[in-house]
């Protein structure tokens, strides 16, 4: 189906949050700090706020009145501490976007500055385990002897990868306009969930809820990054509050470096064992990662090594550290997507080891129940997912042989890994109403830019037997019914539910329909609910360049229900380029002297562009499982990304030889190897 | 950004007798705005030179003399040098993007500034852009950066890959200032950064480029290699500008060769072409000849790959001459 508000946003007249018209409105521009640790000792804001346009300074000279267990990424002003470069510490509020920024340049910030520690490693000495990584998982589990299942294992490997800090760089930046009329707070945000948002920003200021309103109709991405709230909107809030004036804030791409989150850099430990028959014996997946000195933000890239394959001896471990850096926050399939990066990699590892087709190598492995909980599955197909992209990609004949075939210069390989990612649904509410011969339905969902309005227009048709054109959506709006935000593939799967539920009523009702899911959602306990998928990657390498090109990305996920093929298509073929870009390019560089990452826009922080993916396609089985929602879908946001890299490093050590245990594959990388 | 003023030149000679001071000519904008942006360049006043009547690729002789405000797009699709500098067209198309290449002009492509982001960074020192505070690219993060001509003030790489062609060809640049007019060779206009890093090239203030004059193709065939990670839109890791000519006797008897990505200008390899001229045409003589070039390479511990990715891209581009 078309996206319904296509037309909207080709022409311009759909508002992203910048772009709401305002009278007397006045600008925000953020001063960050210049040291990595350490205390602001003074802020000479005097030649600023002599500056053309300047309305006001916001700085910790005159701390506003935060909540005091606020998000400390949130309490703006209220400390002298510095955290980490970049934080920000002041700001100018002035008539024009120019001359706030052009102020900023100008306050004059003073710091007793501290040695700082910035850089992750393996062995750091303030390396501890989380009581829980995210969301609420134990940091450490154990099941059977890993020890003993590595002795006697025919085939071993024990080998370490790393990942860089990543970046999500949405489209439209995070931006905020905050417009006070009389006691009430309206917040025009760039957020993947405007009910949470709401509740953030008026905790954060002390506001009851009811007070605070945030809209968010439609948003240029986010990727996680804009599912928690970020600085910039209470920073519009603290303006709006200081100037009496509305205020707008737009973060530029160098900013959203800093201040939007990131996903923390890891280094894996993998060891797996297996027997002559390809059976594991053992599997032990060890995590290191970090977090800022503000939060304790533990990425659970261990977590899917307790799902993927069966295994007598199974050990998953998380140590986190806490640095002097910006805190990370969520990025597409936080866990799942550095940890499957190392798991896949390690299995690919073992099969060449083992002398085993890789695909079959999985199969072998494929477990009955979930291994670490004994769960049953409410539906698993990632052997069908292996077998159908094995028939699609042309596996079949695959010599296993590194580094062997040529196509003129370039060397040529192919590898595969595989997916998953969990389905959840979270508890939304929803209305139905039948209006002048149209069906509205209402709840404070997102549209981050993946069709939600779309295929929520789709499912509430279907439910209601119309056709869709007689249905409108109306979302990204807080005093809308209370709906979760978009992240965690959780999105559709929970604000369907939802509308599901209220159509039903509304056919009943002849009128309208309301709807809470908080008793049928999230049913945890009796079923292992993920997506699977395996994805194909087909790699050249120039072998005096390094440079690697993928021809052929192709990706088979089985994710329950598929709404909307067109909207599916674009989540996997999306996700599956970000992982490319994963693999081959993408890497923030933290920048060990000063603090902060030492690249910050678009020109030094490489996203794949349309040359790089010539060819990525994305196909499903469909699955028919009654243990997740009405609707019968699993969620399809964040399993494209999930094993791409994987299969990319996989086709390059097919093709070459060389394997690459550190992302990104990089031409020095592997000219380092050849 | 810095407020400003704007104004547009009526033609060459009035831009130069009105410059003043504080101005800083203004062609495409694609890095100038970006950096007044950045707060790295805070211009008093832009002199509009993108509409000068200096837009004209044209016939000299069997050279060309193109205008400095000509258009990378424009020069890129250029028939006269698509059928004469094959290499340089390869080149131009090779930089950016096409949004880009529709509003930088040759001119300000030359004189685009390094992507060092420790100089595109005003909160941290950089010896370019505030002499004397420092290089901190030479212990930190100098993945991107030069191997050859550097200096302990200065690792900066010149971007540009229209200018490494410009280099192979012996381009002449011709500048108009207040001193009067003068042509400068490629190299020539850029320098090495040496103990003066604020200065990427030998015009003085107020100097204006009008034309760059190419003269008549070398003999032979010639090729513009780039190595990058992303297929598309990055700078060159390394890039490699070749010419080679062949006689009968299978005796190199003529070869231009210029290197990008490396060093704070473009960079001939005279040294490796010395090697070649006379030498048996073939890989011997070719992997001998980067040799000699990248013998005076000095590579930080994090650039390092750039000699051997330098010297197989120098090889490859030969041996694909070679008929």
């Amino acid at each position: 189906m078309n996206r319904v508000e296509g037309r909207d946003k080709v022409t311009g007249r759909a508002l992203y949050a910048a772009e709401y018209p305002v009278d007397g409105v006045a600008h925000a521009y953020a001063v960050q700090s210049g040291i990595a640790k350490g205390r602001v000792t003074a802020i000479d804001a005097e030649a600023a706020r002599a500056m053309p346009g300047v309305l006001a300074v916001l700085s910790s000279d005159d701390p506003p009145d935060l909540a005091g267990d606020a998000d400390p990424e949130l309490r703006l002003f209220s400390s002298r501490d510095v955290a980490y470069r970049g934080q920000i510490v002041a700001a100018v509020v002035a008539d024009t976007y120019e001359n706030a920024r052009a102020a900023a340049r100008a306050v004059r910030v003073t710091y007793a500055a501290e040695p700082h520690d910035v850089l992750l490693r393996a062995d750091h000495p303030g390396l501890y385990r989380p009581e829980k990584v995210n969301p609420a998982f134990p940091a450490d589990t154990v099941k059977g002897d890993v020890t003993a299942g590595l002795d006697g294992a025919a085939v071993t490997v024990d080998v370490t990868y790393s990942t860089p800090p990543l970046h999500n760089n949405p489209m439209e930046p995070h931006a905020a306009l905050a417009v006070l009329d009389g006691d009430r707070l309206t917040v025009y945000d760039s957020t993947q969930g405007a009910a949470a948002d709401r509740d953030t920003i008026a905790r954060t200021l002390g506001l009851p809820p009811e007070r605070v309103r945030v809209v968010s109709r439609h948003v240029g991405g986010g990727f996680g990054s804009k599912g928690t709230t970020r600085p910039h909107a209470i920073l519009a809030a603290l303006a709006a509050r200081a100037t009496g004036r509305p205020v707008k804030i737009a973060l530029t791409r160098q900013q959203l470096f800093d201040v939007t989150g990131y996903r923390t850099p890891t280094i894996h430990r993998l060891r797996l064992g297996c027997d002559a028959t390809g059976r594991l014996t053992a599997l032990d997946h060890e995590v290191r990662v970090q977090s800022s000195t503000l939060v304790e933000f533990a990425e659970q890239a261990a977590v899917p090594a307790r799902t993927m394959y069966a295994t007598p001896a199974l050990r998953t471990a998380h140590r986190l550290v806490r640095l002097d850096v910006a805190s990370p926050s969520w990025m597409r399939a936080p866990g799942e997507c550095p940890g499957m990066y190392a798991l896949e990699s390690a299995m690919d590892e073992l099969a060449v080891a083992a002398g085993i087709d890789p695909i079959e190598l999985r199969v072998i492995n494929e477990p009955d129940a979930e291994p670490e909980g004994g769960l049953p599955f409410s539906s698993r197909n990632l052997v069908a997912c292996l077998r159908e992209g094995a028939r699609r990609f042309g596996w079949e004949g695959r010599d296993p042989a590194p580094g062997v075939r040529r196509d003129g210069r370039w060397l040529v390989g192919t590898g595969v890994a595989a997916s998953t990612y969990p389905a959840m649904t979270r508890p939304s509410q929803a209305t139905a109403t039948a209006e002048d011969g149209a069906f509205v339905i209402r709840l404070a969902a997102a549209d981050i830019g993946t069709g939600a309005r779309t295929a929520l227009t789709a499912i509430a048709a279907g439910a209601l037997d119309v056709p869709a054109g007689r249905v409108r959506v109306e979302l990204g709006d807080s005093d809308l019914p209370a709906a979760p935000l978009a992240g965690g593939s959780m999105g559709l799967a929970s604000w369907g539910s939802a509308v599901v539920r209220a159509c039903e009523e509304l056919l009943r009702d002849g009128k309208h329909g309301a709807a809470d899911t908080a008793g049928e959602a999230g049913r945890g306990g009796d079923y292992a609910r993920h997506a699977f998928g395996a994805q194909f990657a087909e790699v050249r390498v120039d072998p005096d360049t390094g440079e690697v090109r993928v021809p052929r990305l192709l990706g088979v996920f089985a994710a329950g229900r598929v709404i909307d093929p067109d909207l599916a298509r674009s989540q996997f073929v999306g996700g599956m380029t970000m992982g490319l870009g994963m693999a081959l390019m993408e890497e923030s560089v933290t920048d060990a002297e000063f603090g902060g990452f030492g690249n910050h826009d678009l020109a030094q922080y490489h996203v794949p562009a349309c040359a790089d993916v010539p060819d990525v396609r994305a196909y499903w089985i469909d699955e028919d499982d009654p243990h997740l929602n009405p609707m019968g879908a699993k969620g399809i946001g964040e399993i494209g990304i999930v094993g791409t890299a994987a299969a990319i490093g996989n086709a390059v050590h097919h093709a070459t030889g060389v394997r690459v245990r550190d992302l990104p594959i990089t031409p020095a990388k592997l000219l380092a190897g050849f | 950004m810095k407020a400003f003023e704007y104004t547009r030149a009526a033609d060459p000679a009035a831009a130069v007798a009105g410059f003043r001071p504080g101005d800083m000519y203004l062609g495409g904008g694609t890095n100038l705005v970006d950096l007044m942006r950045l707060g790295v360049a805070e211009p008093e006043r832009l002199v509009d030179v993108s509409r000068l009547p200096l837009d004209r690729v044209e016939a000299a002789g069997d050279g060309l003399r193109v205008g400095a405000a000509v258009r990378n797009s424009d020069l890129g699709a250029h028939p006269l040098v698509l059928a004469r500098y094959p290499m340089l067209a390869r080149a131009v198309l090779s930089g950016a993007s096409g949004q880009i290449r529709n509003l930088a002009t040759v001119g300000g492509n030359l004189l685009q500034r390094t992507r060092c982001p420790y100089f595109q960074d005003v909160s941290k020192p950089c010896n370019k852009r505030r002499p004397g505070s420092g290089c901190p690219a030479i212990p930190g993060d100098h993945s991107h950066l030069a191997v050859l001509g550097h200096s302990e003030a200065c690792v900066a790489t010149h971007p540009s890959d229209m200018a490494v062609a410009l280099a192979a060809l012996d381009a002449r640049v011709h500048v108009t200032g207040p001193a009067g007019s003068r042509v400068l060779p490629m190299p020539g206009l850029h320098r090495l950064p040496g103990d003066e890093p604020e200065r990427d090239t030998v015009l003085e203030p107020g100097e204006l480029i009008t034309a760059v004059e190419l003269p008549p193709p070398p003999p032979g065939r010639s090729a513009y290699l780039k190595v990058r990670e992303r297929a598309s839109f990055a700078f060159a890791l390394v890039s490699v500008a070749a010419a080679l000519d062949i006689g009968a006797d299978g005796i190199v008897t003529g070869v231009r060769l210029a290197l990008g990505g490396v060093a704070h200008a473009p960079w001939r390899a005279a040294r490796a072409e010395a090697a070649l001229l006379g030498a048996p045409a073939g890989e011997e003589s070719y992997a001998r000849a980067a040799e000699a070039e990248l013998d005076q390479a000095r590579p930080l511990p994090r650039n390092a790959y750039k000699v051997p990715m330098a010297r197989n891209v120098i090889v490859r581009a030969l041996k694909e001459l070679t008929p």
